[in-house]
């Protein structure tokens, strides 16, 4: 159990995807400038990476190690992503259309985020179990969502300050996030402390 | 097409990373020195000329509904060999690259290629495209490994600049290093181009690779 506390923590805060791992830097500059879109798409982030999670895992174990294939794993896994994310796509469209409203337009964007792929990829390479799997794909995407609403409440503040006219736009939101990124180092630690390890 | 305007689009008109800004992942993270920039940029290089040969060569033969997941099965055979390549003959940069190979099929710029560029045109075209594409995000990533290893770890491609005279800013090999870097060079860019380059074309629907699947793009982007 604390294992799996500890893990869930050290995905969120000491290597949190965004802004210590660089991870789903796109999204993490294209759609943080409204506080409720950036909600949208870390929802969106944190249901495929865990359901990705849940899906690629069994195929690494049950499938490409038996057969002696592991060099096949990145197709495969980015393959099963493209292809979960559509399914949700088009089964939320069809039985929760009020669901799909709010997350559903974000889910095209997904396939491509190097989140979700960087995930399940880091699951095998940490060797975790299923179970801590799980939780590392869910700590990494609520990460995502923490840094998306931080981000998002610093941007507002910025956007309509005076700058250099060089910096206007996407310089002053990258140096933004690197006082954000600061912030987050600060954690580095945080969890031997607060667990007695 | 004139061969020399393709490639000089992608060095310096287009710079994937500096204009376009795309592929902003790798172009953070592994840029901690000068030859790990170098590493990633020409591995992405690779497989950027391969999978726009191999996508033109295709294009008639490709269903134009399944056309991503088709452009993926290829970029990922690629990013398989050139991951296969890495480990038999460069080891250490394999290593301290780590997840970012795997990560390339993501890349928005090689995705972005094959959809703007390869479908629609000329084998030969495709790939001084993909040459002139992979030249300027590898300039990129090394112009960036650069500026964070001189000023970071204060040598330059291993070998020792300022380290002994001056105290190394050990914050630029860090995270918040890497934002910073990257906003300062795009800002420097901004300023030598009057905020023309970046304007054109600020992070939105049209270099974006999903933009043909989103249902945001009637809405006028993602805002």
């Amino acid at each position: 159990m604390k294992e799996m506390v500890i893990i869930l923590f050290s995905a969120i805060l000491v290597n949190n995807f965004v802004l210590v791992r660089f991870l789903g830097i796109c999204p993490f500059l294209g759609v943080s400038r409204k506080l409720d879109s950036a909600v949208g798409m870390s929802f969106a982030v944190i249901f495929v990476m865990v359901l990705a999670t849940i899906v690629t895992f069994p195929i690494y174990m049950g499938l490409l190690i038996p057969l002696g294939i592991e060099y096949l794993q990145t197709i495969v896994f980015i393959l099963v992503i493209a292809a979960l994310v559509q399914l949700v796509e088009t089964t939320l469209k069809k039985n929760m259309p009020a669901l799909y409203k709010s997350l559903g337009v974000y889910l095209p964007l997904i396939t491509t985020n190097c989140a979700v792929l960087g995930v399940t990829i880091l699951n095998i390479d940490e060797s975790y179990t299923f179970i801590q799997s799980i939780v590392n794909a869910l700590g990494a995407g609520i990460g995502f969502l923490l840094a998306m609403v931080l981000f998002a409440g610093v941007r507002q503040r910025i956007e309509n300050n005076n700058f250099p006219i060089a910096f206007k736009g996407i310089p002053a939101t990258l140096i933004a996030a690197s006082i954000v990124s600061l912030s987050f180092m600060g954690f580095a630690g945080v969890i031997d402390g607060l667990l007695g390890l | 097409m004139n061969k020399i305007t393709l490639l000089k689009n992608g060095i310096i008109k287009e710079n994937p990373v500096l204009i376009l800004l795309l592929g902003t992942c790798p172009t953070l993270a592994v840029t901690t020195t000068a030859i790990n920039g170098l590493g990633m940029g020409v591995s992405t290089m690779a497989v950027l000329i391969c999978s726009n040969i191999v996508i033109s060569i295709l294009k008639s033969i490709i269903p134009d509904k399944v056309r991503i997941p088709c452009y993926i099965v290829v970029i990922a055979g690629f990013v398989t060999l050139v991951s296969f390549l890495l480990q038999a003959y460069a080891p250490e940069v394999n290593e301290s690259l780590g997840l970012f190979i795997p990560l390339i099929v993501v890349n928005c710029i090689i995705l972005g290629r094959a959809e703007m560029f390869a479908n629609k045109n000329k084998v030969i075209d495709s790939a001084f495209d993909g040459i002139g594409m992979g030249l300027g995000f590898t300039l990129a990533l090394f112009i960036m490994g650069t500026i964070r290893e001189i000023l970071g770890s204060g040598s330059w491609m291993g070998i020792v600049l300022t380290a002994n005279l001056i105290e190394p800013m050990s914050i630029f090999m860090l995270a918040p290093g890497a934002f910073f870097t990257y906003g300062c060079l795009v800002a420097f860019i901004n300023y030598m181009t009057k905020g023309r380059a970046i304007k054109k074309k600020e992070i939105g629907c049209e270099g974006c690779p999903s933009a043909a699947a989103c249902a945001k793009i009637e809405e006028g982007g993602c805002e």
